[in-house]
This record gives C-alpha cells, structure tokens and sequence, in this order.
C-alpha cells in the first residue's frame, strides 16, 4: 500500500500519552462508591478431596458481607464453558464439568474453593485464613506420562483415565514417504510449559442494577461480546440484559481470550449482594490460576533423502492440558498440526495427539497458540537433518520452500497459504546477516575456544483469523462507522485491542479514507452496550479482519458521501473525487466539499438527493474467505560461555512480511515485543511443578523473564507480499516475532554446541543445561 | 491486613528505645526489600515496625584516606553513584551495580541487605573480601563484629535481639592494590547464582601482598574462600587458575534449587574466582 496521507507512515501511537502519564482507566482504576472487595481462597493442594468447609469464623470478621462456597453456587452458576469440544473434531473428547468454585474435590493448586466480600480487599484477604477447609490429599498427577502410567490417580472419576482427548490429522501419503526416504530424522522435542504474565493482571468489577435488571462487568478481557454471550448463559440472564466493559487492558497475549470462575462469580455476587464487588488477581494467583501457554511433548520423524529433500513428517505428542479446559484449550495442539509443514513442499504429514488431563492449570492460547510448536519443531528438525546429512540448514531450506510461483498453495494438511515469497525474505535476512562473514567468524573462534552459534527460522504462522468455518465461535468481525452532523467520526469495532494499536492504524485508515484530520477520529471498543457484536482480538486478526470490516463500512458512508456531494454540487458521482480532504469534482478542488460540510447536510435533512435516507452512519460484518499467512526470516547470532554455558545473545536480525504495512512503527513494536516474548521461551522461561502439583516457579523470583538488558538492538527488515484475502492486502504481526524467534535462537545455541557433538537441547536452554552437555562431551573424548 | 504499629523515629537513640521496648515484637525496617514483601506474603508478620528510614545520619557514604565508611541506611545507589569511591576501592560501586535493577538500587539499603543475609545476596561477598567492620548499637551499649564473623547461617548473623547495624567501615585499600566481583544472575531474581568478590594487594614485584575472597551464593552462608587466598599469597597473575580451583573447598551445605545444582555453583565459584582475581590483578597494577 502506498503511503497516501497517514497509511504506511511512522505515526505514533495515539493510545501512548494516556499510558505513559497514567491516566488510563484499567479495571481497577474504576472505582463505584459502595464497593466490596473480594478474595478467593484457592486450593493448596494439587489433588484433594474436599469434605467439610467452615466459613463461620470468615462470616464474623466485622466488615464480611459474604462467604461463599462450590456448594452455594453450584445449582445458580453454570460450568465454565469450553468452545472446542465438538465430537466430530475429537472423537470420544471428555468433558468434565468444570465448576466455579471447587465442590467435592480439588483438582490443581490455585483452584477456586471459596470466596469472600468484604468492604475492604485487606479484610476479604484476612477472612480467607479464617476459613477452614477439610481437605483429603490425593497422589497428583504432574505431567500427561504421569497421567497415563498404569494405576495413575484418576482427576475425573466419571471415566477411568485421565486421556481427555485424542486427535489425528493426515496428510498426502505417510508410508510411501517414510519407504521412500534415505534416512528417517528422528528427535523427541519439548515444548515447555509457560505463563503469559500480561503487565496487567486479570481483574473483575461487576455491579447489578435492580430497577432495570442488569449486570455490567468490567473484566480485563480480549473479548467482551463472547465473554457476555457465555456469562449470560452461566448466569441464566437474558444476554441484552448483560454489559460487558473491556476498558483499558494492559496486554493479553491470550491469556485473556477466555472466560474465567471470577468474572460468573462476582457477577453473582454482585447480583445477590446488591453492591458492586470488585476483585483484582495478585500475580501469584495470576500464575497459577490464568491459563498456561504450550506444554507439548512428542516424537517427531522427518523423512528426507540424502540432498536434503524432506518427504514427510510424523509427529506423536502428548499435550498435557491441566485439570480442566478453559474455552479453547483442546483447540490449541490442533493448531500445531495444522501448520506441520511450515514454510515446505511436502505434502505427507501425520500427527496422533493424545491429551492428558494433570493436576495443573489448564493450557490455552498463549501467543502464537500451536503455531509456535509446529515452527519450532519443523525448524529445529531441519536443523538436526542438516547436522545429520552434514548440509547447510540454509541449503536445506531453500530446496524445500514453496516456490514464489507456487501460491496460493495447499499445504499437506489442507491449508490454503494465500500468498509468500520465502526466498526473497531469506535473501534480505542473510544479506543483512552478511551470513558468509558469520560463519568464517565462527571457525575463527572455534580455534580459540569460544563458540559462537547461527540459528535460522524461516517460519510461516497462520493469522487473520479466520473463516468462522474453521473457528470454534465465529471468525467473522464488524464494524460501525459514524459521522457527527460536524464531521467528527467514531468507529465502534467489534475487535478488542489491548496493546495493538489499532486506535491508532485504524484511524489512519479512516484519515486517509474518509478525507479527515486523525484527532477528528475516535475509535470505540470493548463495551458489548456501545459496540455491535463482534468477536475480539486474538490470533493476529483485528487489522485483516477487523480492520477490514471497517474499511467496508467507511466504503459505505463514502459512497453516501459521494453521492451527496455530486447533488450538492450538480454532478455525477463517478465524477467526485477526494483530494486533500475535499469532495470535488475532478480537476475543480477549490469548490469541493469537506465531510463536515456535507455532514452537515446529511444531518439536517434538506437538500439530500432523492431517495437518500438522512444520517450518516454504516455498518459492515465481515466474514474472512480465508486465514492470511505472514511469513519471513529470523536470524540468531549467539556466543555460548564455554566455562559457564551462558548464552549471550549478539545480534538478532528478523524479516517479517506481514503483507501491506499501515504503520511501520506499530510493527516494529509489534516484531520487538513478540522476539522478546519468543526468546522468553527460548532462553528463560519455564512453568514447573513439582511431584506434589507444588508450582516451583510461581512469582517473578522464581519465573525468569527476558528483560532489556538481555537483547542487542534488533536488526530488523521486511519484504511486502500483499495477502489476497483483504482489500487492504494486511496479514498481521501479533504473533509472527513469538513464532520466529524461539527456534532461531534454539538453533544459533545448538550450532554453537556443534563442536560438542550436540544435536538437541530442550528448552529453556539454561546456563547449567549447556554446561553440563559441554562437560559430558569433553569427558566423553577423554 | 495483619495489624501492625508504625514508628519512624528521627534518631538512632529513639529508635534504640523503640527497639527495645518492643524486643522480639519488632522489626526494623530499612529500605523495605526484604521485610515487606515477607510481610506481604505473610511470612513475617511483626506487631511492630520500627521504620530508620527517617534517620538521617545512618544514610553517608564517605571516603577517606584511611577508612570508608558506609551508613547502614545507604541506599546501593548512594555507593554506586559515589564520586571518590571508584577510585579508592572499586568493588564497592561494582558490587553495588550488580544488584537487583535500578529501582532496587535506589530503594535498597546497603545494611538492611547485610542485616538480612540472604545467603544469595552480592554484599556479603564484598564485605567478607574488604574485611569489612560492622558497627552494631544495642542495649548494651555499641560493639563491632568483621564481616567474616557477622554471617552465621542461613538468614542468620551475629546481630542479637534488640541490636541494629549502623555503620559498615573498611580501611581503604593501599596503593597496587585492586578489586573486582563477578557474579552470574539467577535469570528471575537477580540474586547470585554463584558471586565472586576479590579484593588484592601487590608488592613490588607483582605477586600477591594480600588477598581476600568472598563467595555468595554458592552455600547456605557467604564465605572467605581461604584456600583460594592460601594458594595465591606470594604468587602472582599465573598462580590464579590454580588457586581458584579451590573456590568451593570446604563448603558443607550447598544451595540447590531449580536454578542451578550444587555442582553447577561450586563450578561457577571456581570461574568467578578466577575472572575477579584476574581482574583484581590488573586493576591493581
């Protein structure tokens, strides 16, 4: 898209000044006189049968208004419902009921088993220690092979093991490929378990108005419609009696695309208590009880002949989900499958998913949500061929990308990838690497002792989603476009940023679009009573597909626009034209008509061509005809600490093309945060639990996340292939920094452990990890 | 909210009063690190908090041609930021730098860390290589304890109930003489997976005149590596390796957690002695 008046520009985000000064309203900035503070007592145990709970000390601390138990809500709450559940997509799945607060036992630690409202939130806190439970402890389950041992303890006793669901997905023809195959490439690869850790923690005000029976929740929430639609249902209320307000949400990654126990609880006891309640997570409850990211371990085969040709690829996993689902979590490990062949031509492709419930939180998305797994495993086994046919992983990749020409391309597992040029990517990275120089950097060190490792990731991810055929509650999105009678417009979308930025590129959309200063705009989400229905901001969509139900509203109101201004000025509409903000006729811009102007007239209602309904507002509901597929190149350069096995990382160089560019500067920050997060996993983070189902690493002390002193500067660049599925040619860049950069450091780390005879390493790849493998192999050739 | 009284004398004298009025009721806090967030957790749950942060005079840095000293209440900041302090003994500033993050560093007091001695915090290992004297009111009157027999154990030091550590003095070093800590991070916390502090002094030749060696976060207390120091005194820059191996020698509890094993830590001692005596030696000639 060429730079026309703000799209494509450098402009800055006009969400930053009311961050950055403190003056934005998240959840609990939004004080309602009256208001109880909540406190929920969660279980210490990670498996427990629950017996009797004694609340009555908790009830007579003087400022308790209420306690309450699974026991008192069980027959007013409804289960906390899961999306992804369908039995035709998994054969056989369980579903066990999954209650707001625990009744007859505990399944993980953190889960909810009491509540307390009280006036204030230090009093609810000491009311929770007053509380006596009786519990039972039972052996725990902490990983999906525990889970599936013979006499495992069973989490959910309706059924006799704790396999929640199994999942196959086939493509091409798995057996030829193997028979045909030189060599078969074989590896165990672990996705570790992660905690998303948005700045700003989950958070619930809810208030219920008697007179008019209804209930507004604030909830720091990715999406308020869906979040209405189900609390409606879990609460028995009629759902346009229920408000949903996102206010400002200080980042998701995921975590908040799902509905939660607190937000049906408060909403509850707001209605039954009469007064607001208000409950904000602390972070170790945010670590324990706000879903989990990843938490995939299998076997995958890759299938190549000896020039580095890849056949197929087979992929055994255990996903271990938790105790319970949240809204889409069997969906996740389906994602995984789907983008098994990653940037490659080969068609035969194979993954048998088995689940296991554990006595841990549940998984969910987390950023990049399964596509993640599917780029790190096929980048990481490119790079362990390439180490065992003794080829360039460069080489190895560029013979078995989809060619240029060859889009859109169906991939093994029925993908339809809409358009990429991986080689040109590829190219600008290497040449920004200055590659050659790296590795004649690399044999000099060698010789010195120090290792210095390159790692590639040529990944493509799945974004815009998506066609609501393929998504478990709607892929559609909408939008509302509205001119005041003075020329100011406010877009109502049905999408739900918290951190993406889109008040800003969306108004830059309509600035260029609808001939308007962008301080004229105003963009409006995330409250269910202002904004038509839609369905939210997760999985890089809001801009494909938000953004695109926008632009087809506004193309409406252009058109009335149009229309009046050609009556206005006694022409033809073919003949008006927009130039610089003015409606004119072609090659007479002095006596066009500014959007105000002709506002104006569409307002007052005199002077309107025939047949024109008066006002000026539009409204569009776009459904996607295909996901987009943003791809690209990320580079590592890593030097490991031979004496310590620290990784210090030197240089990162990522090109992303995520189609046409509306602001350069949001994606950068978009590539920056998700390259951050992406090394996150690579390097340091991990969620780990003991035998017990005790979370090891559940605060900040313990759960190490990459901060700023760990990167170089970025390096970054991109190539532009339009996507074919919006009119704006977008993709989206949410997620793609997260999907590149785990393997691309995962691979710099293993290349430079080459010396040492190393071909894996799980993640995180720690200081210790390394060293060990260093130490080991140094003996070895002793 | 546990209920707690809050008292912020503006003298060390009311606040030794306080102090022991209150005796095991109490804690004192400093720059609030290490106690609220015990607090916070529940963990610590005092009736009382006796808050010096009002004490101006515990808060001075300065240094002398003999001796530097260091106000309890110092943030790590006021040492790493001191003009004359890099010059006279550069480990102080480069164990001060090494802390937590900038808002630690400047919340963050240099005696509440020794006070707390968490057996993976970076003062203790520079304090036991500057032979470090630790001033100590109580009721009975003031005393002062070196740093090698101030840290006893686990979060545990030779400060008895009703005393506050007031003052940390160190004679500073002489010329040919350098010092250097070297620490590796646990990737969360900040707090040392295994710290180095070396602080030497050369003779004319070049060899080593004196040397100490502090080690954090490799056992269950700080330590002087003696060992180290024994294999290294009278020798010079290529008696180092060699010493250094002896950088875990004697140690009887390790730590262990998640982070790293016992064998890593006494691994990565062994390396940061080596670096910070390296570095030590050059800063010193």
């Amino acid at each position: 898209m060429p730079v026309s008046k703000t799209v494509g520009a450098r402009i800055k985000r006009r969400e930053d000044p009311r961050l950055i000064q403190g003056l934005a309203h998240y959840v609990d900035d939004i004080k309602l006189p009256n208001t109880l503070h909540v406190a929920i007592l969660r279980s210490p145990y990670s498996h427990a049968r629950i017996g009797a709970i004694d609340t009555d000390a908790a009830q007579n601390l003087p400022g308790v208004k209420a306690v309450v138990t699974g026991s008192d809500i069980k027959d007013t709450i409804g289960g906390i419902p899961c999306a992804a559940t369908d039995p035709e997509g998994f054969p056989g799945i369980k579903v066990p009921h999954h209650p707001v607060l625990a009744i007859d036992k505990a399944r993980f630690v953190g889960e909810p088993i009491a509540a307390v409202a009280a006036t204030s939130a230090y009093i609810a806190r000491d009311a929770l220690d007053l509380i006596e439970v009786d519990y039972d402890p039972l052996d725990a389950v902490n990983s999906a092979d525990a889970a599936f041992a013979d006499g495992a303890p069973v989490l959910h006793e309706d059924w006799d093991d704790n396999m929640a669901f199994t999942w196959q997905i086939a493509g091409g023809d798995i057996d030829a490929a193997f028979a045909e195959a030189d060599h078969i490439v074989s590896q165990r690869i672990e996705h570790q378990r992660l905690v998303p850790n948005p700045m700003e923690t989950r958070g619930v005000l809810a208030e219920y108005m008697r007179g008019k029976d209804q209930l507004t929740i604030w909830s720091s929430t990715q999406i308020p419609h869906l979040l209405r639609t189900q609390l409606s249902i879990m609460l028995d209320m009629a759902e346009n009696h229920v408000r949903v307000i996102a206010p400002e949400v200080g980042g998701g990654f995921g975590c908040k695309l799902n509905v939660y126990a607190e937000e049906a609880l408060l909403g509850h006891m707001a209605k039954t208590l009469g007064q607001p309640v208000k409950w904000i997570e602390g972070r170790r409850e945010n670590f324990l009880h706000t879903i989990h990211g990843r938490d995939q371990t299998g076997v995958v085969e890759l299938a190549v002949k000896n020039d580095g040709a890849i056949l197929g690829l087979k992929y055994a996993v255990t996903a271990d989900v938790g105790a319970y689902y949240q809204l889409l979590t069997p969906a996740i490990p389906t994602l995984t499958g789907l983008m098994l062949c990653g940037s490659y031509t080969f068609q035969n492709v194979q993954m048998d998913l088995k689940a296991a419930f554990t006595n841990k939180m549940a998984t969910d998305a987390y950023r990049g949500a399964g596509r993640p797994e599917a780029t790190y495993l096929i980048e990481r086994m490119i790079d362990i061929a390439a180490h065992d046919l003794g080829l360039d992983p460069l080489d190895v990749r560029r013979k078995n990308f989809i060619g240029t020409d060859a889009f859109p391309h169906e991939t093994g597992t029925a993908l339809a990838y809409d358009s990429g040029d991986y080689t040109a990517a590829l190219d600008r990275a290497v040449e920004m690497a200055d590659y050659d120089a790296l590795r004649w950097q690399q044999a000099e060190l060698r010789d010195q002792g120090r290792y210095l490792g390159i790692g590639f990731s040529t990944y493509v991810e799945i974004c815009g989603m998506g066609p609501s055929a393929a998504m478990p509650a709607g892929g559609w999105e909408s939008s509302t476009v509205r001119v005041d009678p003075t020329g100011k417009v406010t877009v109502l979308t049905g999408v739900s940023p918290h951190g993406q930025g889109q008040e800003t590129t969306f108004a830059q959309l309509v600035a260029d679009g609808l001939g308007v200063g962008l301080a004229d705009i105003r963009i409006i989400h995330g409250d269910t009573d202002a904004v038509q229905y839609g369905i939210g901001t997760f999985g890089s969509r809001a801009t494909a597909v938000g953004g695109t139900a926008m632009v087809h509203a506004m193309g409406k109101i252009k058109d009335k626009v149009i229309k009046i201004a050609a009556h206005l000025m006694e022409s033809n509409p073919q003949d008006i034209v927009l130039e610089d903000d003015k409606y004119c006729v072609q090659g007479a811009p002095e006596s066009g008509l500014t959007l105000a102007e002709i506002a104006q007239v569409a307002h007052v209602g005199v002077g309107l061509p025939p047949e024109t309904e008066p006002g000026l507002a539009e409204s569009h509901f776009f459904e996607p005809p295909n996901f987009t597929y943003p791809f690209g190149t990320h580079i590592a350069v890593v030097e490991v600490d031979a004496d310590t096995g620290e990784v210090e990382l030197q240089r990162y160089i990522a090109v992303d093309d995520c189609g046409n560019i509306i602001n350069p500067l949001i994606v950068e920050g978009q590539v920056h945060g998700g390259i951050a997060q992406g090394v996150g996993q690579a390097l340091y983070e991990e969620a780990i639990y003991d035998e017990s189902g005790q979370m090891l690493t559940g605060s900040f002390m313990d759960y190490a996340l990459p901060k700023a002193h760990n990167f170089p500067r970025f390096e970054l660049g991109n190539t532009v292939t339009p996507s074919p599925v919006n009119p704006m040619g977008v993709k989206g860049v949410g997620e793609a920094g997260t999907i590149g950069s785990t393997p691309a450091i995962a691979n710099a780390v293993i290349d430079a452990l080459k010396p040492f005879g190393v071909r894996h390493i799980d993640l995180p790849l720690r200081p210790e990890k390394l060293w060990k493998l260093m130490q080991e192999r140094n003996d070895d050739s002793l | 909210m546990i209920p707690f009284d809050y008292h912020a004398p503006k003298t060390l004298q009311k606040a030794m009063r306080l102090v022991r009025e209150h005796g095991d009721d109490a804690s004192v806090l400093a720059g609030g690190h290490s106690l609220i967030p015990l607090m916070k957790l529940r963990f610590a749950a005092p009736a009382v908090v006796i808050d010096l942060g009002g004490i101006g005079g515990l808060k001075k840095v300065t240094a002398g041609h003999e001796t530097i000293t260091i106000g309890a209440l110092a943030t790590h900041y006021a040492v790493e930021s001191h003009r004359l302090l890099p010059g006279k003994c550069r480990l102080l500033p480069e164990t001060a730098s090494e802390i937590g993050d900038v808002q630690v560093r400047n919340r963050g007091t240099v005696g509440g860390s020794i006070a707390h001695a968490d057996p993976a915090a970076d003062w203790p290992a520079a304090m036991l290589a500057l032979n470090a004297q630790f001033d100590i009111a109580g009721p009975s009157g003031e005393r002062a304890v070196a740093a090698s027999d101030f840290f006893v154990g686990l979060f545990t030091t030779a400060l008895q109930a009703g005393e506050v550590l007031t003052r940390i003095r160190i004679a500073t070093p002489p010329e040919n003489s350098g010092g250097a800590y070297v620490k590796m991070r646990q990737s969360a916390s900040g707090f040392a997976l295994a710290g180095v502090a070396a602080q030497v002094a050369l003779d004319s030749a070049g060899n080593c005149a004196s040397v100490a060696v502090g080690v954090t976060g490799v056992a269950s207390v700080a330590y002087r590596a003696h060992a180290v120091e024994d294999a290294l005194r009278g020798r010079g820059l290529d008696a180092i390796a060699e010493a250094a191996a002896h950088a875990a020698d004697g140690v009887e509890e390790f730590q262990e957690d998640h982070h790293a094993s016992a064998d890593y830590r006494a691994h990565l001692a062994r390396v940061f002695a080596q670096r910070a005596l390296t570095r030590a030696f050059e800063r010193a000639t």
